[in-house]
């Protein structure tokens, strides 16, 4: 007979404030197969698993159910103390009082009701469970990194520096990401080229690196250790190995009216192009929507000119197929455009420009060379005025969070105008200046005291020109919502950070969960920051939320590390709870009758064919059979099985109809 | 009917809905308790003949619920319970169960807010549809009047 040990947690008192957990363990100790039932503080913390440990030998338990917070939080540590107990973990289950009862619940009778009847439930599947031994599954070491900006860069090296294949995919023609757009970084004003490139040189050279720059991540099958990726590599119409990037073929394009996305179009580029002079790999690529040749059929300039004949205008795209153990994800983030201000006249004014286009302004290597010069005459900007917050924190527009980077590169940008135009005069509005981190608000003092950046807090209401210059109208909260007018003759906004076009449908080639803004999300917010909701895939960098360089870095080391304990394993142990088809005794051998609708809607192609053979070799039935070493355990096939010849453990027919059953009637 | 406590089952996969649901619990966003919850790996899990066997148990509504198309963990589980729940439904119907006792709707990890609602919609949905008599109480009930009237 069945005897179940059930260990009811206060959790402090974020249980206890709203059951009555006494009468729970009570209540529940009264149940007929209840060997045990007890409450404590904190089941978690060791004197907790010790009580677990040692009532499993004391009193013989054959199923525990710990009654406590989700079992997306503790049901490992719960199975180890089991285990550590001398059962099998697959014998113990958790009640989740917490999240789907004393938080969500007034405290009343109902409340602990309910926390009843979600025990018991458990109480009744776990008198089914069965005890399970891990399964073996392969890694192979190789690891992919997907966006090739300062965080992916950061864990490739990090990864190939501990001995470890990597292949790195990034979408534009060069990796480097928004690091090589900047001009200066804070908080200590060092050139960002300066400290970026030999990295993205370092990624090309290093030998345990494989990069592929103009390509995309196709789909992705499998499971942690065992990924099977497509990546498609699109036509750079050129031979890279007989390309030497002498660059002629970009100089004599007759094509030069491309907006220029790494200038963030503040200059003009060709349909042959190298999208900055640093790039790596420093090879040019051919813009097939603009090209004239793509467009018109006829021009080839550069194949004429090119001294090693490296243009392919007939190459096609390239699927590689490749074996991946883990995937880092570090496809960084976008910046809100124009049409979203319409009441700052961006995109209609010329010389209201955002951040990153400031950037590339300041920047020695940018369409200026570093001058401050504004867009519409290339005059010289005497008053210049700074929005912060352009978009972030306004629930009204749909963005709610605080963009975190902008009030840092705000106070970076008023100061590098002052430092470059000394007679300038530089405005900014803000909310709130938060600026939390290591010598940042010093930075921004600075910007204050010794640049006499002049801060008004207060919003902006509206942008209009008049007389060939910029009318900014806002309030100064700190005068009493006084309003304000500033006559400028350039409007930076500091738009909000959003997510990178194309991050949903990458989140659902990669089955990990993302949120409203389409930030990929990590599978705990305090716990598991660089981890995903899908074991073996890692996050990096901005593409989880905007974030600065430093933030950036720290996270790719992370999920760097977190790779290569997996790489240091020859093989993972993964939970047994997978699908499995029924066997009998001959000649039936199994209820299954081979109809292999199964087959068709397994994801991971984890069901097989077993011949059952007379002593001569003749077929007498071919059923289904499980891989396990495939199967997720998503249970698909077995709620499609007609002949309910397929089960699946940790959630078998019988214990889900246990549960039913539990749930709706008292015993 | 003012005191009647409705009891609604929730199926919900393990991925979205059933991390949605903890995320409401970590807002602290209060709901109905009538709800109670049974975990599934994956939509696709759901055998639908549990809906039967829960409204024949006492259930007075259902909730399904899993991730959002596109969503789901497992790449497809969420596109073969639509379309079995497709069929299902009109057998359901068929069988004289009245179908706005069943709320079918997808929660992904980071709707919590979501989760609340769509307990509280069904909740109070079923309060103003009164306990569920089966269909075969209904017609034994008839039947059985007819006889001893008759
Ligand atoms: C105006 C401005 C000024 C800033 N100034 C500073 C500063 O002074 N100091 C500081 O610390 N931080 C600063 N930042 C923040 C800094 O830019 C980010 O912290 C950093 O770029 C984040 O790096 P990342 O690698 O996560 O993302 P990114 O730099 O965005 O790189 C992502 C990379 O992934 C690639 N990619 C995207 N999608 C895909 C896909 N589906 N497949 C393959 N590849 C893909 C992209 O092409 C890109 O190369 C500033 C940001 C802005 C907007
Ligand atoms: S296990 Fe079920 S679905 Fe699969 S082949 Fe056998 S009978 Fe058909
Ligand atoms: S449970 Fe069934 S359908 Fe799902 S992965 Fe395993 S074998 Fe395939
Ligand atoms: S995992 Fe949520 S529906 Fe499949």
């Amino acid at each position: 007979m069945a005897r179940i040990g059930v260990f009811v947690c206060h959790c402090g008192e974020n249980i206890s404030a709203t059951v009555d957990c006494g009468k729970v363990a009570d209540t529940i100790g009264k149940l007929k197969h209840v060997a045990y039932s007890t409450e404590y503080k904190y089941m978690c913390s060791d004197p907790g698993q010790t009580l677990i440990k040692d009532a499993i030998r004391e009193h013989k338990l054959t199923g525990v159910v710990v009654s406590a917070c989700s079992p997306r939080m503790h049901e490992p540590t719960f199975r180890k103390a089991c285990a550590e107990g001398g059962l099998n973990p697959f014998l113990c289950e958790m009640a989740n009082l917490r999240e789907h009862c004393s938080w969500v619940h007034e405290k009343n009778e109902l409340t602990t009701e309910k926390a009843i009847d979600i025990i018991r439930t458990q109480v009744e599947k776990v008198k089914l469970n069965s005890a399970l031994q891990p399964i073996r599954v392969p890694v192979t070491k190789t690891s992919m990194v997907i966006g090739g900006g300062i965080a992916g860069i950061q864990a490739a090296l990090d990864i190939a520096n501990c001995g470890h294949k990597v292949v790195m995919v990034e979408r534009s023609p060069s990796i480097g990401g928004h690091m090589s757009q900047l001009s200066e970084t804070f908080p200590t004003l060092d050139c960002s080229q300066c400290i970026l490139t030999p990295r993205m040189v370092e990624v090309a050279q290093h030998p345990n690196i494989t990069l592929y720059t103009y390509a995309e991540v196709e789909s992705v099958e499998g499971f942690i250790g065992n990924f099977k990726v497509k990546i498609r590599k699109k036509a750079k119409s050129l031979d890279e190995k007989a390309c030497t990037g002498c660059g002629l073929c970009t100089t004599k394009c007759p094509q030069k009216k491309i907006p220029n996305e790494f200038e963030q179009g503040m200059g003009m580029r060709p349909a042959i192009y190298v999208p900055f002079p640093q790039a790596v790999p420093n090879r040019p690529v051919i813009d097939k929507e603009h090209c004239t040749y793509y467009i018109k059929g006829k021009c080839k300039v550069c194949e004429i000119v090119c001294p090693t004949k490296a243009i392919r205008f007939d190459q096609p795209d390239e699927i590689l197929d490749l074996e991946i153990g883990a995937i880092v994800v570090s496809t960084g983030f976008d910046i809100k455009h124009a049409d979203f201000f319409p009441e700052y006249g961006y995109g209609k004014y010329k010389d209201v420009i955002d951040g990153l286009q400031f950037e590339r302004l300041a920047s020695a290597s940018g369409p200026t060379a570093g001058a401050i010069l504004r867009p519409s005459d290339g005059q010289v900007p005497k008053n210049i005025v700074f929005i912060a917050c352009a978009g972030s924190r306004d629930p009204a527009k749909g963005i709610a969070y605080c963009s975190k980077i902008c009030c840092m590169y705000t106070a970076k940008h008023a100061m590098l105008y002052k430092h470059k135009v000394h007679e300038g005069n530089a405005h900014v509005f803000y909310m709130d200046i938060r600026s939390g981190g290591k010598n940042y608000d010093e930075f921004v003092r600075r910007a204050i005291e010794e640049d006499y950046v002049n801060y008004i807090r207060g919003r902006v209401s509206t942008v209009y020109e008049r007389d060939g210059k910029l009318i900014v109208k806002g309030v100064d909260t700190l005068l009493g919502a006084q309003p304000v007018e500033i006559v400028a003759d350039m409007v930076v906004l500091a738009t909000a950070g959003v997510a990178n076009p194309g991050a949903e449908e990458l989140a659902q080639k990669l089955h990990v969960s993302y949120d409203s803004h389409k930030f990929f999300a990590e599978a705990h917010p305090k716990l598991k920051p660089v981890e995903t909701n899908t074991a073996g895939i890692f996050l990096a960098g901005a593409c989880q939320n905007p974030k600065d360089i430093p933030d950036s870095v720290s996270q790719a080391s992370g999920a760097a590390v977190k790779v290569a304990a997996l790489f240091s394993q020859n093989g993972l142990t993964r939970e047994p709870l997978v699908a499995f088809v029924n066997r009998t005794a001959p000649p039936m051998y199994s209820t299954c009758v081979g109809c292999f609708l199964c087959q068709s809607v397994c994801p991971y192609q984890a069901i097989e064919r077993e011949d059952f053979k007379t002593r001569d070799g003749k077929i007498i039935k071919t059923v289904a059979k499980i891989n396990e070493g495939l199967c997720q355990g998503c249970g698909t096939c077995v709620a499609l099985c007609r002949s309910k010849s397929i089960d699946l453990y940790g959630y078998s027919n019988n214990q889900v109809y246990a549960e039913v059953v539990a749930l709706l009637n008292e015993f | 009917m003012s005191d009647f406590e409705p009891k609604v089952v929730a199926f919900v996969c393990n991925w979205c809905t059933y991390a949605g649901a903890d995320l409401t619990g970590t807002s602290r966003i209060k709901y109905a308790s009538n709800v109670k919850i049974i975990r599934f790996p994956c939509t696709g899990r759901i055998d639908f003949m549990l809906l039967l066997k829960a409204f024949a148990n006492g259930a007075d509504g259902i909730i399904v619920s899993g991730c959002h198309p596109n969503d789901c963990h497992y790449t497809s589980g969420n596109f073969h319970a639509k379309r079995r729940w497709i069929m299902f439904k009109e057998l359901m119907d068929f069988m004289g169960i009245d179908m706005n006792r069943i709320t079918f709707s997808w929660v992904s990890a980071a709707e919590g807010a979501k989760w609340a609602d769509v307990v509280n919609a069904t909740v109070t949905r079923i309060r103003e549809l009164g306990p569920y008599v089966s269909y075969k109480e209904m017609v034994d009930k008839s039947v059985e009047e007819e006889v001893k009237n008759g």
